[in-house]
């Protein structure tokens, strides 16, 4: 039986290929990821984008999971309260460990972890709790460690949870930003985004006793407002895959002032205040 | 109850075709947002709509594989796709056998060691039935696995054919496929090397006539290789240029 592979191998610059599809029969290419050999030739096993440097091969897919790097900000949600730690899921192959070892006690960086700490694990991290960490290193069979040592990480409160896909937030200096419209953002890179109103750091730093609270602050209706506003600028920018970062953020919900918030739900409002954002980012490059 | 003639002397069979002809084919990848990938799928007027969910944590714990990831299929059939309201039947051994027949075939084509320790879930749901499911089903989730990005080691694409009045027919019809005379056979084949990921019948063929029958399903399979290949490298495209700005 014939089998149809006449066409030409693609020229390695970025085209799309498709899965089953020969990269190149050179045998001087080593294969990254997306791709795998067979009889001395590089085929792609995902739909996506040919990348090429140097020696190395691999097809980026478009569209994929979030896979953890040391170092990545993140945003999850506690699944499972086991021993010693927290399952958290981070949108990613495998849930995410939150070590007892690796969060900050309450009273103080220097108290020691007590046996009382392990067994009222749930007064720190419950099931369902948001939680905003740095990934700090892997474990043997490939699941992510996450830590919170530090006054910015730990329990989210206040706000509201947004979901994007993961590539559309890129990996910067900060994820914590502040809005002019007194909202706070964190941008996780997994694709999980905590918009809430705005709490001053200093004030966050003078709780130290409270950092695992579950009571949130009282908000009042405008601020409840405007942070309904932002997520919902969110999810456009989302369902029309424009990059998410605080400029484009500033930018959908300066176009959305004009109209009410539920009204950003709809289609035609999203893909006008899209176009807007993407020709005013393209004005400021 | 007359007796229908299924292949007429012309040549044509009862919804106008001839006996090698596909019926027309639809597709499109990345239907749904909130699945990691979706296709929507129809070939004639069977159709079937696809969500894939992963590679993301196992949810039974203890089937948790540590070198590959487990693939986990499930199958909906919409009580109005047939003609008469079917009565809803959640354990249908029917259903849970085109489930694990399409889970066995992707088996074979999941590039599954590269998301070990993952779980990787198919769910279809059916919307009009006229022949030809588990054919359908196989194209629609290779769609939406690429759509998914998960890696493959090539497409799987599936067709039936079948043996009415001594031809070799193609893509057979829910009302030819009833048919008790005519024997229906479903392989699937993963174009780039020609192998077999499924074969699959359950009626009585001569095997004289196995070869024919299934050199005709192969040749169907190869056209519908290159339809979900158009339908992945639209969508592709598209969302590369949504992401280019």
């Amino acid at each position: 039986m014939d089998i149809d592979t006449e066409a030409p191998a693609p020229s390695l610059v970025t085209q799309i290929v498709t899965p089953g599809s020969a990269i190149t029969s050179d045998s001087a290419y080593m294969r990254g990821h997306g791709t795998f050999g067979e009889h001395g030739t590089i085929y792609s096993s995902v739909a996506g984008v040919v990348e090429r440097i140097n020696k190395l091969v691999s097809v980026r897919s478009l569209k994929q999971r979030y896979g953890g790097e040391i170092g990545d900000i993140v945003v999850g949600r506690i699944t499972e309260v086991a021993s010693k730690r927290w399952r958290v899921d981070v949108n990613s192959r495998q849930d995410g460990m939150l070590l007892l070892s690796s969060i900050n006690l309450p009273g103080g960086i220097q108290r020691r972890k007590s046996d009382s700490d392990e067994l009222q694990m749930r007064s720190f991290f419950a099931e369902g709790d948001l939680v905003f960490a740095e990934v700090q290193s892997y474990f043997a069979d490939g699941a992510l460690s996450l830590h919170t040592r530090s006054i910015q990480y730990g329990k989210l409160r206040n706000g509201t949870f947004v979901s994007v896909f993961p590539q559309l937030v890129s990996r910067s200096r900060t994820h914590f930003h502040t809005l002019p419209c007194g909202v706070d953002v964190v941008l996780g890179v997994n694709g999980y985004i905590w918009v809430s109103k705005h709490v001053p750091v200093a004030q966050v730093e003078a709780n130290a006793e409270h950092i695992y609270s579950d009571e949130n602050e009282s908000i009042s209706d405008d601020e409840r407002e405007s942070i309904a506003r932002v997520a919902n600028c969110i999810g456009l920018l989302n369902r029309l895959y424009v990059k998410i970062t605080d400029t484009s953020i500033i930018f959908a919900f300066e176009a959305s002032l004009p109209y009410p918030v539920k009204d950003l739900l709809s289609i035609d409002v999203a893909t006008e205040l899209a176009h807007n954002v993407t020709s005013r980012l393209k004005l400021q490059a | 109850m007359s007796r229908q003639e299924l292949l007429s002397p012309e040549g044509l069979r009862v919804d106008g075709r001839r006996a090698n002809e596909l019926r027309r084919i639809l597709c499109r990848a990345s239907v749904l947002n909130t699945a990691d990938g979706s296709a929507y799928y129809e070939q004639g007027n069977t159709k079937v709509l696809v969500a894939v969910f992963g590679p993301r944590e196992p949810r039974a714990r203890g089937q948790l594989q540590h070198d590959q990831a487990i693939i986990n299929v499930e199958f909906n059939i919409a009580p109005f796709s047939t003609s008469e309201r079917r009565k809803r039947s959640k354990g249908d051994k029917r259903l849970l056998e085109i489930a694990s027949f399409v889970r066995q075939t992707f088996e074979g084509a999941i590039q599954r060691s590269v998301y070990a320790r993952s779980q990787i879930d198919i769910y279809f749901h059916l919307l009009q039935h006229d022949g030809g499911t588990l054919e359908t089903c196989i194209n629609a989730a290779t769609l939406a696995l690429v759509d998914a990005g998960i890696s493959m080691d090539d497409y799987v694409c599936a067709c039936t054919a079948g043996f009415i009045d001594e031809t070799p027919v193609l893509d057979l019809n829910s009302v030819e496929e009833s048919s008790i005379e005519t024997p229906d056979l479903t392989v699937a084949v993963l174009p780039r090397s020609g192998n077999i990921a499924l074969l699959q019948m359950e009626s009585k063929l001569h095997s004289t006539k196995l070869d024919s029958v299934m050199e005709l399903a192969i040749e169907g399979c190869k056209h519908i290789h290159k339809k979900l290949d158009d339908a992945v490298l639209a969508a592709a495209n598209d969302l590369a240029e949504k992401l280019s700005h």
